[in-house]
C-alpha cells in the first residue's frame, strides 16, 4: 500500500490487517502515556482545502500519538486566495520537507491528482461526495469490536447516500468484509444506479428494522444540496429517522452508528443518541486509532512502489 | 543446524533463573515479570510459574510489545503492533524483562523505553535464555540461561512448544558468509 485513497480497491486481508493494527493502537491510546515514538522525525501535513474540524483533529491526534510532527494548511489563510494553483501549493509544502499528506478537497479525485504529482504517500481525508476511507476503517473497527466480525451482518445505511462519501467508502469496506449492506433513503437521495452496487435498496426505514444488526445513520447534508431531496426535516424523520419508538423495535443486540455531526431530532432521536447501543463516541475514539494504523503503515519501513 | 539445549535443559534453566530471581529480590512480592513477544512470552510464563511454585504465591507474567520503540523502523520490512498487558501497575516495583536471546541489546533498549512510558519501576532486571554476545549498546543481563559464543552471522533459535512445534535451542551457521 503506497497511498490510501479509496476503500474500493482494498482487499479483505489488507482491511483486516489495518483493523488489527488499529486495535493495537487503541490500546496505546489508553496507556498512562498514550504515545509511542514510532514516527519520530516524520512530518505529516494536513492539507484541508475544504473545512473540517473533527477529521483534521483526529488525524492530528493520530500523528502526534505516533510522535510525528504535524503541519496544517487551511485555504482561507493561504496563497490559494492569491491565485496559486493546487499543484504549486502542494509542491511548495512538499518542498518544505513533508513525509505524508492528508488531503481533503471538495472536488472528487483531487487526492489522486495530488498523489500523482508527489513522491510521498497521500491519504484521502474526504474528496467531495466520493470517498473517505479512514471513516470506513473506523466504522468497521467499531462494528468488529462489538460483533467480532462483519461476516453475515446486516448493515442498514440510512439517509443521504447520494451525497455521502462516508456511505460510498463504507459500502465497499463492509461488503469486502462479508456484510450485507442495505441502503435506505428516498429515491432522490439514493445513487442513480444502485443496481450496479453490491447492496439492496429500501425506501422506508421500517423495512429493515427487524433484521438490521447495525443501523448507520447519515447526516442530512444541506451544504451538498441534500436538503432539496425531501420536503422537510419532519417528513424525513417520519420515514427515515431513528426515533425512540423505532429503536425499541430493533434486535436486542443491534447497534446505532453515526459519523457526526448529528442533527438530533432529525435523523437520530435525542434519547437514541445517548443510548449505550449508540456507539457514536466509540467511533470517534476509534478514528484516532484507525488513522494511527494508516499513518504507521504508510510511513514505516521500505515500501514496494 | 546444531542443537545446544534440549527441552530438559530449558526446564532446568527456567527453575535455576527463578531461584536466582527470588534470591536476588528476597521473595516475589515486589516482582513483575514481563515477556517480550514472541518468544520472551512463553519463557516469562514459565518463569512466573516457577516463581509461584517456589514462593507459594501466584505470579502472573505480562507482555511488553516493543515494536513501536525500535530504532530501525525505517529499514525493517514490516513491524506490527502487538499487545502490551501488565498484570499490575509497575510503579515502584522490580520489573523483570524476559526475552529469548540477548544479542545487540537494541531490543532491550526499546523495552526500557516502552517500560518508561508505562510507569516508573523501582528497578528493572533482565532474564534471557541465551546471551550470544555482540552487544552494540551498554546493556547486560542479570539472569542468563546459557552464554554461547557465536559468530555475528550465526542464527540462534530458541523454540518453545507454545510458539513452535518443538522445544530447545539451536544454532545455524550461515554457510554463505
Amino acid at each position: 500500500m503506497r497511498h490510501l485513497l479509496t476503500t474500493e480497491s482494498l482487499d479483505r486481508a489488507t482491511i483486516e490487517g489495518l483493523l488489527d493494527e488499529a486495535d493495537g493502537f487503541a490500546d496505546v491510546l489508553v496507556r498512562p502515556i498514550p504515545k509511542v515514538p514510532a514516527l519520530r522525525g516524520k512530518t505529516v501535513a494536513m492539507m484541508f482545502f475544504e473545512p473540517s474540524t473533527r477529521t483534521r483533529l483526529s488525524f492530528e491526534k493520530a500523528a502526534k500519538s505516533l510522535s510525528a510532527d504535524t503541519m496544517t494548511f487551511s485555504p482561507s489563510t493561504s496563497s490559494l486566495s492569491k491565485g496559486e494553483s493546487l499543484k504549486d501549493t502542494v509542491l511548495t509544502v512538499r518542498a518544505m520537507g513533508v513525509d505524508l499528506m492528508v488531503v481533503r478537497h471538495k472536488a472528487t479525485g483531487a487526492p489522486w491528482r495530488i498523489a500523482d504529482w508527489l513522491d510521498i504517500p497521500v491519504v484521502n481525508g474526504g474528496d467531495g461526495a466520493h470517498q473517505h476511507p479512514t471513516q470506513a476503517l473506523l466504522d468497521c473497527l467499531t462494528i468488529r469490536q462489538r460483533f467480532d466480525s462483519l461476516e453475515g451482518l446486516n448493515i442498514a445505511i440510512v439517509g443521504d447516500i447520494r451525497n455521502s462519501r462516508v456511505a460510498r467508502s463504507n459500502i465497499f469496506a463492509m461488503t469486502t468484509l462479508g456484510a450485507n449492506v442495505m441502503l435506505v433513503g428516498p429515491p432522490t437521495l439514493l445513487p442513480i444506479d444502485p443496481e450496479n452496487w453490491p447492496v439492496t435498496v429500501h425506501h422506508h426505514i421500517d423495512e429493515v428494522l427487524d433484521r438490521a444488526d447495525v443501523v448507520y445513520l447519515l447526516r442530512v447534508q444541506t451544504e451538498r444540496g441534500g436538503g432539496s431531496g425531501f420536503p422537510s426535516a419532519s417528513e424525513y424523520t417520519q420515514r427515515f429517522g431513528m426515533t425512540a419508538e423505532r429503536f425499541r423495535r430493533l434486535k436486542d443486540e443491534a447497534i446505532v452508528m453515526h459519523p457526526g455531526p448529528m442533527n438530533r431530532g432529525v435523523e437520530i432521536g435525542n434519547d437514541v443518541a445517548d443510548n449505550e447501543r449508540a456507539l457514536i463516541l466509540q467511533q470517534v475514539s476509534n478514528g484516532v486509532a484507525s488513522r494511527m494504523a494508516v499513518l504507521f503503515r504508510l510511513l514505516e519501513g521500505q515500501h514496494d512502489i | 543446524m546444531r542443537q545446544v539445549m534440549t527441552a530438559e535443559d530449558l526446564g532446568r534453566v527456567t527453575r535455576r533463573i527463578a531461584h536466582e530471581i527470588v534470591e536476588r529480590n528476597h521473595g516475589t512480592s515486589q516482582i513483575v515479570v514481563v515477556g517480550i513477544p514472541t518468544r520472551g512470552r512463553p519463557f516469562a510464563d514459565r518463569i512466573a510459574a516457577a516463581l509461584s511454585d517456589i514462593e507459594g504465591s501466584t505470579v502472573i507474567a505480562g507482555s511488553l510489545d516493543i515494536g513501536m520503540y525500535r530504532d530501525d523502523l525505517d529499514t525493517r520490512p514490516r513491524t506490527r503492533i502487538g499487545p502490551t498487558t501488565l498484570p499490575e501497575a509497575i510503579d515502584g516495583k522490580t520489573v523483570v524483562i524476559v526475552d529469548d536471546v540477548l544479542f545487540t541489546g537494541r531490543t532491550i533498549r526499546a523495552a526500557l523505553d516502552a517500560l518508561a512510558d508505562l510507569g516508573r519501576p523501582g528497578a528493572v532486571q533482565l532474564a534471557v535464555v541465551i546471551d550470544r554476545g555482540h552487544r552494540q549498546l551498554p546493556i547486560r543481563a542479570d539472569f542468563v540461561g546459557k552464554n554461547i559464543p557465536t559468530a555475528i552471522t550465526d542464527r540462534v533459535s530458541v523454540r518453545f512448544l507454545e510458539t513452535d512445534d518443538e522445544e530447545g535451542v539451536w544454532i545455524a551457521s550461515d554457510e554463505s558468509e
